[in-house]
């Protein structure tokens, strides 16, 4: 009996071996690593598929995915594959520094200049954009969608209540004087979920952007002004002074429950990506109704990038299939249907805006007209090394409030990562 | 990896107390054992070298540069000059105070009181009762345990069922609810006596005390690994005989000081085993800490493992992580090597 069960247990792990081999020696195929298995995403993910299989349909698509928030899991996946010379044709990726530092450097990917010529896209995607994908008047990859990072969502009942109207923007001073209010009426000013840290480091970046303007930012991560500048000082005393109007159950909750107890009226506002609308949404509330939203306090006139796209890996084991599948990524079609299921706006200026809502339609607006900025916590202002320098130094000062600790931490982390003057 | 190294040294006391003819007639055994030395060699004493050298590198991105950097050893003064790695030190050795301490006593408390009810019936399902959460992992004690000590919904609920909360309400207190995990503050700071001693302490900008935080972590590791602890005891008081224990009775001992004066001072060579393996537990914590409480507020229940985790692996600071893993292995090697070297002198004896 135990012999047999060995046998048939020996005889199971050749066949499954002998088939992932079949699968990848199978000619016609296109294999799509990423870490977009959640409803929203899966679906969007899916989207891409179906244009894709309505320009190829004779491919077979391989729809390689790893779960877990963030791609915790998947990345090493990822880093293992392309390490041991085994990559997927193409997978997710965020511009700027994690296009450069993790692809780019080490040869994973491989320029696809001639497919913005060829298609025109040179045209239609601007060049902020453009900026954050080209090494050496190399360009890495195709963009699909674009988040706005800088996001200030408010429960609008809950203001009318306490007297406090919203324009179209809100001014630093303007957000204090409603923090003040609402903090006297004994409502938590401020809606926080920074278990992970990253959404309260993203409350310094957007207050960080707000304080110092577009241009400053830039300059910061090019090493062209210090990390201690009285400017980045001033940033980081009044991200502590918003660390007074946090619900003080913050650290326990994650993003999305700070979206839910803004919606509940347990706090006025978050700041947040637009990936926070999709929540609003998907819990029936109205646009301008239930809820409203501005640019984060002083950073009207800047779009923070958070952006998703894909590479063509270099030595791609289906090669022409993988640039077939850019080159639908690229196209309207795919991006019309991408974008209104994941949230953002696709990574082009010509898109039908009748295909979006209102919040979608404000988004693009901005990303017409706003200076374009990357993100330094999802990745793209700068490597993954100062990326873990400002989550280690907020994870301090939240306790500490330290501004100049802070700002010395900051100092030697760029140092450390490579990116200071 | 510590139980390859036990069996070798095991390996390697047969042969050094043998004779010179009984090592000839012992070469079978010898090739028998070749492979797994060889593997042991590459995978374990090997793999450490490459860890130590890439310490010592300038990788730092995700491209591979193993060039020794200059200064030699920077990266070990980069690591401690960290506040976060400083954190990491104090709450090793705190949380490892702790989870040992109550999980000895727990688990010592829990196989007293088995042996001496061990002729009641139900006493094998309370013995697996005990034992149970041991077999559990590590990530769903912490996902369990989160929940429990999570201010809004856990056992704070029970101030408010209980009534503490509106007694305290009544004579105008603020209604008790501990931040558990989540609770920022460190207790019985140092700080003031290292400046005294220490030149530049000043300028530390981690509290050196005892983060509250991590209480509720050595809780709920107590709670998994104290029924282990048990039925080491247990195992350790089947071998004490009813004549021991008549002997201490007859000499006018009572139940307590039979236990107090003659069971457990028998138990000392458990108690040492016990200590150890829960201290290279305890060291190399990543898993329940992640999954229950990530790396807290200000670094309150941060752990060296998980900095070596997010340090290679998120910031692709190779150098760093290594350098962190090294140190880490110090800390258990600090540990292991004696114990190890003096169970092998016992064994020569």
């Amino acid at each position: 009996m135990l012999k047999k069960t060995l046998v048939v247990a020996v005889v199971l792990t050749l066949a499954i071996g002998l088939g992932l081999f079949a699968v990848k020696a199978q000619s016609g195929d296109l294999e799509v690593f990423s870490w977009w298995t959640s409803g929203g995403e899966a679906a969007a993910l899916q989207a891409l598929f179906d244009a894709y299989a309505a320009d190829y349909p004779d491919v077979n698509i391989v729809n390689a995915t790893v779960a877990g928030g963030g791609g915790s899991a998947a990345r090493p996946v990822l880093q293992t594959r392309l390490a041991g010379g085994d990559p997927p044709d193409s997978w997710q990726i965020h511009p700027g520094w994690e296009l450069f530092g993790q692809y780019v450097d080490p040869g994973y990917v491989e320029p696809i200049n001639f497919l913005y010529e060829e298609e025109g896209w040179n045209d239609v995607v601007p060049q902020g954009l453009r900026d954050i994908m080209t090494v050496d008047g190399n360009i890495y990859m195709v963009l699909v969608g674009v988040h706005r990072g800088n996001g200030f969502w408010y429960n609008k009942p809950l203001l009318e209540e306490n007297g406090i109207t919203i324009g179209d923007t809100l001014s630093a001073e303007e957000f204090t004087a409603a923090a003040e209010t609402l903090q006297a009426a004994g409502i938590a000013p401020l809606c926080m979920g920074d278990n992970g840290i990253w959404a309260n480091a993203q409350l310094f970046e957007n207050t960080l952007l707000g304080t110092v303007g577009p241009e400053n930012y830039m300059k910061l991560f090019a090493g062209e002004m210090a990390w201690d500048d009285p400017m980045v000082i001033s940033a980081i005393e009044s991200f502590g002074a918003m660390q007074d109007y946090l619900n003080t159950d913050h650290t326990s909750l994650s993003w999305d429950q700070a979206v839910k107890a803004l919606m509940d009226g347990q706090c006025a506002f978050n700041s947040m990506g637009d990936w926070a609308y999709g929540e609003f949404v998907a819990a029936g509330k109205v646009d301008n109704v239930d809820f409203g939203w501005v640019s984060h306090p002083g950073t009207a006139g800047s779009f923070m990038i958070v952006a998703d796209g894909f590479p063509l890996a270099a030595g791609a084991p289906n090669r022409d299939a993988a640039v077939g599948w850019l080159r639908t990524l690229g196209g309207l079609p795919a991006q019309e249907a991408f974008n209104p299921l994941k949230g953002s706006i696709p990574a082009r200026t010509d898109a039908d805006r009748s295909k979006f809502g209102v919040y979608h339609n404000w988004s693009m607006d901005s990303f017409a007209a706003d200076a374009l900025v990357p993100s330094w916590v999802h990745g793209s202002a700068a490597p993954a090394a100062f990326q873990q320098t400002l989550n280690d130094a907020v994870t301090l000062f939240i306790v500490d409030r330290d501004a100049a600790a802070f700002a010395a931490a900051l100092v030697q982390g760029a140092v450390d990562a490579g990116i200071a003057g | 990896m510590s139980q390859s190294t036990l069996a070798g040294a095991a390996a390697g006391t047969t042969v050094g107390s043998s004779t010179r003819r009984q090592r000839w007639e012992g070469w079978p055994s010898f090739l028998v054992l070749l492979p797994s030395l060889i593997v042991t060699a590459i995978f374990v004493y090997g793999f450490i070298a490459v860890t130590f050298w890439i310490s010592l590198s300038n990788w730092r991105t995700l491209k591979p540069d193993t060039t020794v950097r200059e200064p030699f050893g920077q990266t070990y003064l980069d690591l401690f000059a960290q506040p976060r790695f400083q954190a990491d030190l104090r709450n090793t050795l705190i949380f490892t105070v702790l989870f040992i301490g109550i999980s000895v006593l727990v688990g010592l408390g829990l196989a007293i009181l088995i042996d001496y009810n061990r002729k009641m019936f139900a006493i094998p399902f309370f013995r697996n009762v005990y034992l149970f959460p041991y077999a559990l992992s590590f990530v769903v004690t912490g996902v369990a345990w989160r929940w429990i000590f999570n201010p809004e919904t856990g056992v704070n609920l029970f101030f408010d069922i209980f009534g503490i909360n509106q007694l305290l309400a009544s004579v105008g207190q603020a209604p008790l609810k501990p931040g558990w995990t989540t609770d920022p503050t460190v207790a019985f700071s140092v700080n003031g006596i290292l400046e005294q001693f220490i030149p530049g302490a000043e300028s530390l900008r981690i509290q050196f005390g005892l983060p509250v935080a991590l209480i509720p972590v050595a809780i709920a590791a107590m709670w998994q690994l104290s029924g282990f602890v048990m039925a080491m005891y247990l195992g350790g008081m089947t071998t004490v005989s009813d004549e021991i224990r008549e002997a201490a009775r007859i000499d006018g001992a009572g139940e307590w000081q039979v236990y107090r004066r003659v069971i457990i001072p028998l138990l000392k060579p458990v108690t040492i085993s016990v200590i150890i393996i829960l201290l290279h537990v305890s060291l190399k914590i990543f898993d329940l800490v992640i999954t229950m409480s990530g790396v807290g507020p200000g670094f309150a229940t941060d752990m060296p493992a998980i900095f070596v985790f997010e340090t290679t692996f998120k910031a692709t600071r190779y150098n760093l992580g290594m350098a962190a893993a090294i140190v880490m292995l110090l800390l258990a090697a600090s540990v292991i090597v004696p114990y190890l070297a003096s169970s092998l002198r016992k064994s020569e004896e």
